[in-house]
């Protein structure tokens, strides 16, 4: 269990904070007037290299949630802290990877990696050679100089990760960015996200809308229910620290599901 | 419209159908025995050509309607390209501005162009003027519609990599832009084409529509016909050469030939 003290959080000694949500409340006017709450009094705190994963059902405002943490979208109350300074706007300590990738078509695979750089400005040389890197990381070497269209879904989205990564933030924000993909696909991506955790020490923060992908990612698991979106409960998720996708079958990570699929089908009972 | 793949069968196809039109032209000319002042033969009319090419008569004409040409394709370019950024990026300019730009738009081109050579003079000057005025619309609405249609999620991604509003133009709103505006551009020079023959028309020194209004004067027909198969040349010429850049600078884009607008 090396491992787990020295890249993993312990569960006893919790690291700093990484970012916390205090009171965050987004409402938006509906094309027939009407204010609709999308988020009710989020408050939750996430710790430095911890991995959780935000799970609900569409429309419970977990994409908006992260949005908002990214800074693309304003919270209508409440604020937000980041490595315990209050956030204002889009930060470079943040790296976030979309749900469709969003490369850019005119674009090489090595200067979409390079675009979070270029727009901070870093050393371009420096950069280069850590976009090689990361691209080697995910499994892309030798596509640098492909387009995107030249690539799979998958690999497309192994692009937005590095792209995500360039500048080292340190926290990664990840909207349902496997969302799009097929299931073996996507248990590959898993399984290979877990790997790059380790390796890159980043606090992250994914959002999804599988259970058991929720689950095997995530050291917490985020539940949000829908109307108003609002944090349902948050849970510990005690498995082994090395994961195989084998787990999924385990009673223990039955144990997680269906207390998850228990917490939704009660709040989908009173709609 | 066309692929430049160089086909072998297309091009047997093409010219077959090419050597056809011709024989119909020829037999339907002879076979009703229809008079040169009406309809030329094609015979006739490329004769009138090669004199026209070999004597350099066409040569001076063609250059003085050349450079009107793209003289006022550069012009009216130039000045849609800049007013279209910035009616593009500063929302409050359209307002201001934009029902000029339409009420100008919605007057014929054809209609002020005698004024222009009132103002401007039989030289070439107007011409160039006419044709800027007859190229810039479809470039300036082009390049509005494609700075602005940016996908929201390029623009939510370079907002959550901290960039500037410089950096969003220059980096996805610009890009992203340029198959609009090369589909503007690629309108713009053939209307071009058209703006110098009306601004001859009305009145000028030299010139294919200058040509074309003496040949037509002295009954002329096959010589009217073969100036305007140098017209389509020049027209196909330009229009060849514009999608090739195009092609070379929008690598990425396979649809812009369905953006052509109007």
């Amino acid at each position: 269990m090396s491992a787990f003290t020295t890249n993993g959080i312990d569960t006893k000694v919790k690291n700093a904070s990484a970012f916390c949500f205090q009171d965050i409340n987004k409402n938006y006017q509906s094309r027939d007037g009407l204010n609709v709450s999308a988020l009710s009094n989020i408050n939750f705190e996430v710790f430095k290299k911890e991995f959780v994963t935000v799970v609900g059902p569409s429309g419970c405002g977990k994409s908006t949630l992260l949005k908002i943490l990214a800074g693309i979208v304003n919270a209508s109350s409440g604020r937000i802290e980041i490595n315990g300074m209050p956030q204002k706007g889009p930060s470079s300590e943040i790296g976030v990877v979309f749900q469709n990738p969003v490369l850019l078509p005119w674009r090489t695979i090595l200067n979409n990696v390079l675009i979070p750089a270029e727009i901070q400005k870093r050393d371009i040389k420096e950069s280069r050679k850590k976009a090689y890197e990361l691209l080697d990381m995910v499994g892309l070497k030798g596509f640098e100089t492909k387009y995107p269209k030249e690539l799979s879904g998958g690999m497309q989205q192994r692009v937005g990760i590095a792209r995500a990564l360039i500048n080292d933030p340190s926290i990664l924000l990840m909207d349902e960015p496997f969302g799009a993909l097929d299931a073996m696909t996507r248990e590959l991506m898993n399984m290979e996200l877990l790997r790059l955790k380790k390796r890159i020490g980043a606090t992250i923060m994914l959002v999804t809308h599988s259970i058991p992908e929720a689950i095997f990612l995530g050291d917490r698991v985020i539940i949000m229910s829908p109307r108003p979106g609002c944090v349902e409960e948050i849970m510990d998720i005690d498995l082994p620290y090395e994961k195989e996708l084998s787990i999924i079958n385990s009673e223990h990570f039955g144990v997680y599901d269906r207390h998850i699929r228990n917490a939704f089908n009660s709040k989908a009972g009173l709609d | 419209m066309k692929k430049m793949t160089f086909n072998k069968r297309d091009f047997m196809l093409r010219a077959s159908f090419f050597i056809f039109v011709i024989a119909i032209w020829h037999f339907t000319v002879k076979m009703f025995d229809i008079s040169s002042l009406v309809f030329p033969a094609p015979a006739g009319v490329i004769a009138a050509l090669y004199k026209g090419i070999v004597s350099g008569e066409y040569l001076l004409h063609t250059g003085v309607t050349l450079y009107e040409t793209l003289m006022g394709f550069a012009i009216g370019a130039i000045i849609a390209l800049i007013l279209g950024g910035l009616i593009g990026q500063i929302r409050i300019l359209e307002k201001i501005l934009y029902p000029y730009i339409v009420a100008f738009q919605a007057m014929p081109k054809v209609a002020i162009a005698p004024l222009f050579v009132a103002w401007f003079g039989f030289g070439v000057t107007s011409k160039i003027i006419i044709t800027a005025t007859i190229v810039f619309f479809p470039i300036l609405a082009n390049t509005i519609v494609g700075l602005r249609s940016a996908p929201r999620e390029q623009i939510e991604m370079m907002t959550a990599f901290t960039a500037s509003p410089w950096q969003m133009f220059q980096m996805v709103r610009f890009p992203h832009a340029l198959p609009y505006i090369f589909a503007g551009l690629d309108i713009g020079i053939v209307l071009a084409i058209i703006g110098a023959i009306v601004g001859e028309f009305v009145g000028a020194q030299a010139g294919l529509g200058y040509l074309i209004l003496q040949r037509n004067f002295s009954m002329d027909i096959t010589g009217v016909f073969a100036i305007l198969i140098v017209l389509s040349a020049i027209g196909i010429g330009l229009h060849t050469i514009m999608k090739i850049i195009a092609k070379r600078t929008i690598y990425w884009s396979e649809t812009s030939e369905d953006l052509r607008q109007q």
